[in-house]
């Protein structure tokens, strides 16, 4: 056990100080401190991204990042991609393309793909899967996960034409 | 009156019934990161517990000093089986009719064995606890090879040994050797030794189906939460059987059943890690009656890996006997099944192999004979069947190797082989020589559908072409083509023969009808996401007429649904989904008679159809389900009492035997090792399709699955017993990269005595693509000389095999 120091960290828009141990893993200060339990622990490791959140632009596999490695950094986790009022295209094609089953590793794909298309609005399908290989499914095989994108990402970019 | 106006055919698809493709419930919540999963549960002065583990595969325990780790700041207790025993609680019985250590009690045998338990406020507190506890261990003889541990002094089990000195008898009859657990034979010895000893032509292979795990996402874990002014213990938990769960903790704990609630919340996939009992789950319940809080348990995925539930681990040896024109006489199978330190397979108590004796697979099998020993090692515990029925992938997997060695004897195509040998469609109900009854099936017609779609002999041509171009030195790529026909038997099972630990395996729905024409439904299953709120609904709303999406389905609260045996080999659709058309059809009488007084007829003179009863002959006079559940309530009729519930507990007279033909055509890079799945074509008839969209799902999951087993995954041990794959860095879950596209198509054979003719799909993906991507790989090598190669095929062992056969020469 070492001395708690005191961190700040904007998490989904919102302000979070609080005092922990530095040795504190980024994702249990999410799930334990913060109740955010919408990112999963699946590996402990950095294989299978059911931890993944968006860090100051980039996926990061929060189960391998030490809560004072996140200190002062703005945070976005799958509560903060769309709600019920709001959902996000890549929400909607996940369960219209049946892009999950058990759901254990669904926020994390989610986030990742978000980013990915942030990254890449027209990823082809292998792009999808290089870009998607950081987060592991145990159970659709990922084909209707990359369909899913797929869809999300041609509704985003009709949007956005719609728009301009 | 807008009903007067619809067409029928709209009235179809307003229900959202079995047959369409309907988007999954559960998935708002997942979508949203608001899934319910049992890490996510949070109570008040909740503690969490975490194991000591073994780092020996087999030693003596000396002492265990818990003083430092009392000293910890945030540990409030140490337990260890010295605790537990008073409480008769340092052992518990597995699912095997065995007994396992909860905690080490004075041996370790295997690596990652539960030492002992800290309590402390959180995950950290517990982590430093457990490093301070001292553990004395003199190391023991490591036996890690079954063959060797039969012929070994080395005791791993006193309990195996009688006063005498000799071996005592096991749950499954007379031991052999101390380290022996069991004989299990199937079929007629004489005759089928006497068949291949005169026969023709005989293939023999020897095949190590090895160990492997069937991981899922979320890991095990429980809550456990004992309310000492109540009595009541209640226990969250990744349960694949609440019931069964609660049942065994009140018969090991003495608290009756009614004080007991079991709940399995959402579930991060389950694949058959989730069936059995852990010591994880007896040691939160005892801290938690301690210290008077709730008590967390989650393993880490080392734990998960090393520890619980490995899945295979089969040693395998087939004889196969054929006329020389290929029609197969006889079949002998002998298989040496390493079950690590305790016998903890969640198999049918009278099944001790599982459904090993479906190894006849999809072949007229005049005589056939099968025989299994069941041997402790010092490996974990388990034997869980990995997204399949009992053992079905380890029977699949021999009989479709025995199948394409064979074919390699006869120098005969391996399609055709299987052609001449299925069963005939006018020969089901089929009595298989090891003793099933297939319930149904039309295998020609899907194999042929199978071959054309691929356009079988054009690939062998193209093959062929390979080869030549691969000895002229044009290529160094070879081509695979993997086939496979797979029988699965699922359902488990009639009562008259399958029971867990004496709990027989029927399974149950329960409806009540709300007076608006909505309803709930609870069943005895529980989804890790086969999406049975979906599914579920979708049988009750074809059966009683209310539209899918006004049906709520609930499990896992032990509390509100009825008992049942749980979700796992398949058996959720041929059991719980046969349970929940029984009851509707209950609703459904009740709902006749309710119509016929309100139309004023006789009970004979109305007939169901889509959402309605309507008078025969006359269907303007109707009354809609929805009219009906409200008279049911609010309306006296005489004779009728009111409300509009129903309950069914299913108990079915048979298994049900889904099917298929998978073909993988796969090109591999003999200087690399690396296969590259070109194409793979699955085949499945799982009877009348509830919600296609689901299915291809299971489909493509099971297949994934199956190319992880077949191609990379495995839980290997070195000579001293220790976990070479404890994590995923070497344990292969393939990610979205080495996945390919599959190719699904269906074939419809309902089952004739399901309610539906449903017969289960979640496994069959896995079970027939395992031998699938073997066969593949076999198959490239074949013109080259080779025969069979174990799996896993990892790039090293391809090369290897390539390099055996002088194709880097």
């Amino acid at each position: 056990m070492s001395k708690k120091q005191h961190y700040k960290i904007t998490v989904n828009g919102k302000e979070e100080e609080f005092l922990a141990e530095p040795r504190e893993l980024l994702i249990y200060t999410l799930r334990e401190r913060l109740n955010i339990t919408g990112p999963h622990i699946g590996c402990e490791t950095s294989h299978c991204g059911a931890c993944t959140v968006t860090i100051d632009g980039k996926s990061v596999k929060s189960c391998t990042m030490f809560v004072a490695q996140a200190d002062g950094k703005k945070i976005t986790t799958i509560e903060g991609i769309g709600g019920p009022d709001n959902l996000h295209p890549l929400q909607t094609a996940f369960k219209e393309h049946h892009g999950l089953q058990c759901g254990y590793c669904t926020p994390g794909m989610i986030t990742r793909a978000k980013k990915l298309l942030e990254e890449n609005p027209n990823p082809t399908e292998a792009e999808i899967r290089f870009g998607m290989a950081g987060n592991i499914c145990r159970c659709t095989g990922y084909q209707n996960i990359v369909k899913s994108i797929q869809a999300a990402a041609a509704e985003m970019n009709a949007a956005k034409e719609a728009a301009e | 009156m807008k009903d007067e106006v619809t067409s029928r055919e709209e009235r179809i698809e307003n229900l959202k019934g079995m047959g369409c493709s309907r988007k999954r419930v559960e998935d708002a919540r997942f979508t949203q990161g608001k899934g319910n999963y049992v890490d996510d549960i949070k109570l008040d002065g909740m503690l969490f517990g975490d194991f000591v583990r073994s780092p020996y595969a087999h030693a003596k325990i000396v002492n265990i000093d818990t003083s430092a780790a009392l000293e910890v700041p945030g540990v409030l207790a140490v337990l260890t089986a010295k605790d537990l025993e008073p409480l008769g609680l340092h052992w518990m019985p597995t699912l095997a009719g065995d007994r396992q250590m909860v905690l080490a009690d004075g041996k370790v045998l295997f690596q990652g064995q539960e030492v002992a338990f800290v309590v402390a406020v959180d995950r950290y507190a517990a982590a430093d606890g457990i490093e301070a506890v001292e553990v004395e261990y003199e190391e023991l003889e490591v036996l890690v090879d079954p063959f060797k541990a039969m012929k070994s002094d080395v005791v791993l089990r006193p309990d195996t040994v009688a006063e005498d000195g000799s071996p005592a008898a096991g749950a499954h009859g007379p031991r052999k050797h101390h380290n022996h657990i069991f004989t299990w034979e199937a079929g007629d010895k004489g005759p089928t030794f006497e068949t291949i000893d005169n026969a023709e032509v005989v293939a023999e292979e020897t095949m190590y189906y090895h160990r492997t795990h069937p991981c899922p996402l979320e890991t095990c874990g429980c809550v456990a939460s004992m309310d000492k002014v109540n009595g009541k213990l209640t226990l969250w938990g990744t349960f694949q059987a609440p019931h069964a769960i609660r049942t065994v903790v009140s018969l090991i704990s003495g608290i009756e059943e009614h004080n007991i609630r079991v709940i399995s919340p959402d579930i991060g996939g389950g694949f058959g890690n989730k069936v059995g009992a852990y010591p994880g789950y007896v040691c939160s319940v005892v801290a938690s009656i301690v210290t008077g809080k709730p008590v967390k348990w989650i393993e880490d995925r080392m734990d998960n890996l090393m520890t619980t539930a490995f899945a295979r681990d089969y040693h395998m040896t087939g004889r196969v006997s054929a006329t020389r024109e290929g029609k197969i006489t006889g079949l002998h199978c002998h298989v040496t099944a390493d079950h690590g330190g305790f016998d903890a397979c969640a198999d049918p108590t009278k099944f001790p192999a599982g459904f090993m004796n479906i190894c006849t697979g999809s072949y007229d099998i005049p005589t056939a004979f099968l025989q299994v020993d069941g041997v402790y090692t010092n490996k974990a515990p388990g034997g869980v069947s990995y997204r399949c029925s009992f053992r079905v992938t380890e029977a699949v997997y021999f009989i479709e190797r025995m199948i394409e060695v064979l074919a390699i004897e006869l120098n005969m195509d391996a399609a055709e082989l299987r052609r001449i040998n299925f069963i005939k469609k006018e020969q089901f109900p089929y009595k298989a020589a090891l003793g099933w009854e297939y319930d149904s099936g039309d295998y020609h017609t899907a194999w042929d559908k199978a071959l054309k779609t691929v356009d079988y002999e054009g690939l062998r041509a193209e093959q062929a072409q390979r080869v030549e171009d691969f000895k002229a030195g044009k290529t160094r790529s070879l081509m695979g083509i993997g086939l496979s026909f797979f029988t699965e038997i699922v359902g488990a099972g009639p009562v008259k023969n399958c029971d867990i630990l004496g709990l027989g395996m029927f399974d149950s729905c329960e409806i009540r009808i709300h007076p608006t024409g909505s309803a709930i439904a609870r069943l005895g299953t529980i989804s890790q996401g086969q999406g049975h709120a979906t599914t579920f609904a979708q049988i009750l709303a074809s059966e009683i007429g209310l539209p899918a999406d006004s049906i709520t389905i609930e499990e896992g609260d032990t509390d509100t649904a009825p008992y049942g045996l749980g979700t796992y080999g398949s058996r959720s659709t041929p059991v719980a989904g046969a349970a929940t058309a029984m009851a509707g059809r209950k609703i459904r009488a009740k709902a006749q008679m309710i119509a016929a007084y309100l139309l004023e007829v006789h009970d004979n003179d109305v007939e169901f159809d889509v959402d309605r009863f309507v008078v025969k002959g006359a269907p303007e006079k109707f009354k809609t389900m929805k009219e009906i559940a409200f008279a049911a309530y609010n309306q006296a009729i005489p004779g009728i009492e009111p409300g509009l519930e129903a309950v069914s507990y299913y108990d079915p007279p048979n298994m049900t035997y889904p099917f298929g033909a998978y073909i993988c055509v796969m090109d591999i890079d003999v200087d690399t090792g690396l296969p590259e799945i070109r194409r793979f074509y699955a085949l499945d008839d799982c009877g009348t399709r509830i919600n296609p969209m689901i299915i291809e799902g299971q489909v493509h999951g099971g297949l994934t699955e199956a190319l992880a087993v077949a191609l990379g995954q495995e839980i290997a041990y070195d000579d001293m017993g220790n976990v070479k794959t404890g994590t995923l860095m070497d344990f292969f879950l393939p990610t979205a990269w080495e996945v390919p596209n599959y190719e699904t198509d269906y074939t419809v054979t309902p089952s004739p005595h399901h309610p539906i003719g449903a017969k289960g799909v979640g496994e069959s993906p896995h079970v027939g693509g395992v031998p699938c991507f073997s066969n593949a790989i076999q198959d490239a090598f074949r013109p080259f000389g080779n025969r069979h190669t174990n799996m896993p095929h990892d790039h090293w062992r391809i090369w290897k095999t390539a390099n055996e056969l002088g194709l880097h020469d």
